[in-house]
């Protein structure tokens, strides 16, 4: 069988090395087209009329104004009378009309009468005695479920773990189903215990998960020397993607759909629109050449993207663009779990760490959300933890670049280094000392650390709390851990050799701006042996072969096995038609160069071109698969380490926080791309210092609103905001073997906790929350009395 | 979302005696009136000033060396004439109220919010979109150094960037740290990219691009 298995470092031309980014011409240029810049022709131009109340009923919509202005092409009702609004912003009517400020105007010229409702958008500790014991679920919950985008895999777990009120007839299956309901959330209502006693209770906003125990924490915390308590937490943060979501539809005939859309899930759009819009998912074909920013909030087509094709339809059939305004962005499409704990964390005097013990809470929205990971990376060996979700009235939360993991990070790695403090250690030292609790990625730590600390320039920069300051500038030191999963997603190539020597991909997935293009391409080139700029390389339609979504560090692990497959066995194709010309077996040929040669011989040799000619008439499609055990090895690989240090300096009058350095040391098995590798582990530094001092989605209690929908108030970190910025890749003998390994998620993890870490170590007080702004700092410091 | 806030105060510009609420009414009639109208002359501020629309008016407007015509209600931005009318979608519509610079164009070689400038106030002067960096196949030294030092990811805010590291150079050809972090601020990237762009302006700077 084909060696399918990637190659070792000294057969290999391109994987590895540092490869410039294929597309870069195209978007310094301005070439690029990315979902909002495509103009169909006779396109129209909708908007969204959005409930401006948290929580609501409709109760009337008067759109008989807006249809008879001139210009108006198309109304459609996303959500009519009685329909229930749960969050500020939430559809109600979609507009098309012939250019954007006509569709404005319409959406204006729109009467809806509501009424409100009491709304609660508060995370903040939940009341005591207010949380309620998750019940068996109804199958309205369900359908609330739907509507908050939890995902199936969770509903199943709650439907099965909780069970029902009541048995469902037919009627209401077949309505769930068509709200998106799949079929294991289906098959999960038909085997769950019907429990009618419960229907009646009324709901409360906050639900107590079970508590969950590991060891005995009582007995651990009795013998524990040493006991640090306190509060620590991140509150929600959205998306801020530039290009804000959004499609075009046309409708190329009676059923018959094109969509442009900006996706992180290509090849999963289709099967997600065909039952609203009831049409098969073959009729649907959606196209993206490049996308304007994702990080976990692009997967599903919206209600929004429905909405689209909807008013499209009424339009006959004309394009329509809809694509959220900025404000809408930040209110509806995207925004991240908080999470906030009260932490006990105990140890022996040596260091050894030995119970944990956590009550936290968070909100996701309406559908609740659950607990973060904790403790995190540490496997502390007695634990208590009880989670409370808080159900409330802020947008439906969406998966934010490595879901629960940077929530984790803070809460776990500030209370070991709150505990290594008042032990009075080096947390360096506190942090190895307990590395064993860090299985099985004990050794990769340990030798990241080492490298980090060097980096950093740890062991000189490190004082003990609030010791290293001059004037009113405090300087200190942070670090964090933290892991990943990361094992490459399904994936189908297809690969063509042609007689004349070209060779094109075809592949239904999507670039991020990842580098995903470059690395399929790095990979076909250096097992084909020809340059990469002679391969034509197509992703982002649902006419090539499918490819899974974008997330969870998933892509590159599955589009470079899929390629690679798909170029071994093409390049043994093309051998078995070129042995006879060269008077070998297809087993002694390699392919080098841009040569098909006897192998070690090169005057038993022909040029690529030469050799694809021996094809004959018809080009060679070869497909490729991921995973395929038919043919091993196994290319991908789960589970990475990495750490992070920060240096800060904090003034002490003003509390500006400024991050002047950040280390991050990242291990991701064979790194296929160096160049895009370290600019994800940059950008996801600078992500880090965003999210830790900047961004926070700030709800008025009142109004129940977002306050802050806006770049000016949602504030994103500058370039004047980036400190030096030091990236290590861990590469070489134990990484490379381990196979291709996703890193999107991993480095974005640490920089919370890092940060709030150094912060503390400079002004020696513990600021509880993240971000860390400067009335923060003060308040911690006027807590302390400090 | 609009929030019509019923409590809004009917504050009257005294200047004017048009009301903002007022103002607002006027504009909302403009499917009233005829599509394409001519500039009539109100008494203001003790001036003769000329009133366009609400309904569309001719423009004219000379982008990248090129004369373009279109006929835009006043309203409409720069950014959106350039982008709907022209299918110059380099500058991106972002924040949409000058704060990220996704949508950074040249007007008479100054860096400019495109989304911030009425198109109609840009007739008359020289626009310069990133389009027009290019000569031929041959990228632009800035760009040239953005592709360099891997300063783009989802490239959203890149063109952007690109126009405004161009403005800035020209105006700052030996830029030192802090000019570049005061400089190039006025920007944004979510991707987070500006590792690259500290590397690919100080390429630039070394040369004397």
């Amino acid at each position: 069988m084909a060696d399918y298995g990637w190659p070792d470092a000294e057969h290999r031309t391109l994987i590895g090395k540092r490869i410039t980014r294929v597309d870069s011409p195209v978007k310094v240029s301005g070439q690029a087209k990315y979902t909002y810049d495509v103009k169909r022709p006779g396109m129209l131009f909708g908007k969204i009329l959005r409930c401006p109340y948290a929580y609501a009923k409709v109760v009337s919509i008067d759109a008989s104004a807006a249809e008879k202005m001139p210009g108006v092409k198309a109304i459609h009702i996303i959500q009519g009378p009685n329909s229930t609004i749960h969050w500020a912003g939430d559809e109600v009517v979609a507009v098309a009309a012939v250019d954007e400020p006509t569709a404005e105007d319409a959406v204006r010229a729109i009467k809806v009468k509501y009424q409100k409702l009491s709304h609660l958008v508060s995370d903040a500790e939940p009341p005591k005695g207010a949380a309620q014991a998750q019940g068996p679920l109804s199958m309205d919950d369900i359908d609330d479920m739907l509507d908050n985008q939890v995902p199936a895999r969770q509903m199943v777990e709650q439907i099965q773990q909780y069970g029902i009120t009541s048995k469902p007839d037919e009627g209401t299956l077949k309505g769930l189903q068509e709200d998106g309901a799949t079929d294991e959330v289906i098959k999960a209502i038909r085997a769950a215990t019907v429990h009618p006693e419960a229907g009646s209770r009324p709901k409360s906003n906050y639900q107590k998960a079970a508590a969950q125990t590991l060891g005995d924490g009582e007995k651990a915390f009795a013998q524990a020397e040493v006991i640090s308590e306190g509060l620590y937490g991140v509150p929600v943060i959205t998306h801020c993607c530039l290009e804000s979501h959004g499609s075009t539809s046309e409708w190329t005939d009676n059923d018959h759909l094109l969509v442009h859309m900006s996706t992180q899930n290509v090849s999963g759009i289709a099967g997600q629109m065909a039952e609203p819009l009831k049409i098969p998912a073959t009729n649907i074909r959606v196209h993206q050449d490049h996308i304007g920013g994702g990080f976990g909030s692009k997967f599903s087509p919206d209600r929004w993207g429905i909405a689209t094709a909807e008013v499209s339809k009424k339009a006959g059939g004309k394009p329509v663009r809809i694509m959220l305004e900025r404000d809408s962005e930040l209110k509806v499409a995207g925004a991240r779990p908080s999470a906030y704990a009260r932490v006990r964390v105990g140890a022996k005097r040596d260091g050894t760490i030995v119970a944990w013990q956590s009550e936290s809470w968070g909100t996701g929205g309406p559908g609740g959300g659950g607990m973060p990971p904790i403790p995190y990376v540490f496997s502390i060996p007695n634990q208590r933890k009880e989670h409370t979700a808080i159900r409330n009235n802020i947008g439906p939360a969406r998966a934010w670049r490595a879901p629960n993991h940077p929530q984790a990070a803070v809460i776990t790695m500030c209370a070991l280094d709150d505990l290594a403090a008042k032990l009075n250690m080096d947390p360096l030292d506190f942090f190895l000392k307990n590395i064993e609790l860090g299985k099985p990625r004990q050794a990769i730590y340990t030798e990241e650390l080492g490298i980090a600390s060097d980096l950093m320039g740890w062991k000189q920069k490190w004082h003990p709390r609030g010791q290293n300051k001059s004037g009113n500038l405090a300087r200190g030191v942070g670090l964090s851990l933290h892991t990943w999963g990361g094992r490459g997603h399904a994936s189908d190539c297809d690969l063509t050799i042609h007689p004349d020597g070209s060779v094109d991909i075809k592949m239904g997935s999507q670039d991020l701006g990842t580098g995903t293009r470059t690395c399929i391409l790095m990979v076909a080139a250096d097992t084909l042996g020809i340059p990469m700029d002679t391969i034509s390389l197509q992703i982002g339609d649902t006419m090539y072969p499918p490819s899974g979504g974008s997330g969870g560090s998933t892509t590159i692990g599955g589009v470079s096995s899929s390629t690679r497959r798909a170029a071994v066995d093409a390049r043994e194709g093309l051998f078995a038609k070129v042995a006879p010309a060269l008077n070998a077996q297809p087993a002694e040929l390699e392919s080098i160069n841009g040569t098909v040669r006897v192998k070690g011989d090169s005057s038993r040799s022909l040029s690529w071109k030469e050799a694809c000619s021996k094809l004959g008439a018809m080009p060679l499609t070869v497909r490729g698969k991921n995973p395929d055990k038919s043919k091993p090895p196994d290319l991908t690989n789960s589970g990475v380490g990495g750490v992070q240090m920060a240096e800060v300096e904090v003034d002490t009058d003003t509390g500006i926080v400024k991050v002047k350095k950040m280390v991050a040391v990242q291990d991701c098995g064979l790194v296929i791309d160096v160049k895009t590798a370290e600019s994800q582990c940059h950008g996801a530094l600078i992500m880090g210092i965003s999210y830790s001092l900047f961004e926070e989605k700030v709800m008025d209690p009142t109004t129940g609103r977002m306050l802050n929908p806006d770049m000016q108030y949602y504030r994103l970190a500058g370039l004047n905001d980036i400190p030096e910025l030091v990236v290590h890749m861990m590469t070489g003998k134990g990484y490379d073997e381990r196979g291709v390994i996703g890193l999107g998620e991993p480095p974005v993890i640490s920089p919370g906790a890092a940060i709030s870490n150094a912060v503390a170590n400079a002004i020696g007080v513990r600021v509880p929350f993240l971000p860390l702004t400067p009335d923060r700092v003060l308040g911690a410091f006027q807590k302390a009395g400090a | 979302m609009r929030d019509d806030d019923p409590n809004q105060n009917e504050k009257v510009d005294e200047r004017s005696g048009v009301s903002r609420r007022d103002f607002l009414k006027i504009s909302s009639i403009s499917v009233a009136v005829p599509l394409v109208t001519g500039p009539k002359v109100v008494f203001a501020a003790g001036e003769q000033v000329p009133v366009h629309g609400p309904g569309k008016v001719p423009m004219e407007f000379t982008i990248n060396g090129k004369k373009h015509k279109a006929d835009l209600e006043p309203r409409v931005t720069l950014l959106d004439a350039l982008r709907d009318e022209f299918d110059l979608t380099g500058a991106k519509r972002v924040c949409d109220r000058a704060e990220c610079g996704a949508c950074t164009v040249l007007m008479d070689n100054k860096a400019v919010y495109a989304c911030s400038v009425l198109a109609i106030e840009a007739q008359g002067r020289q626009i310069a979109t990133v389009e027009s960096l290019m000569q031929g196949d041959k990228l632009h030294p800035v760009q040239q150094a953005f592709v360099d030092n891997d300063a783009s990811q989802c490239g959203f805010c890149t063109p952007g960037f690109v126009v405004a590291c161009k403005a800035f150079l020209d105006k700052h050809p030996n830029p030192t740290p802090e000019d570049i972090r005061r400089g190039l601020s006025g920007n944004l990237c979510r991707c987070g990219t500006y590792h690259g762009i500290q590397l690919a302006i100080a390429q630039l700077a070394q040369k004397g691009a």
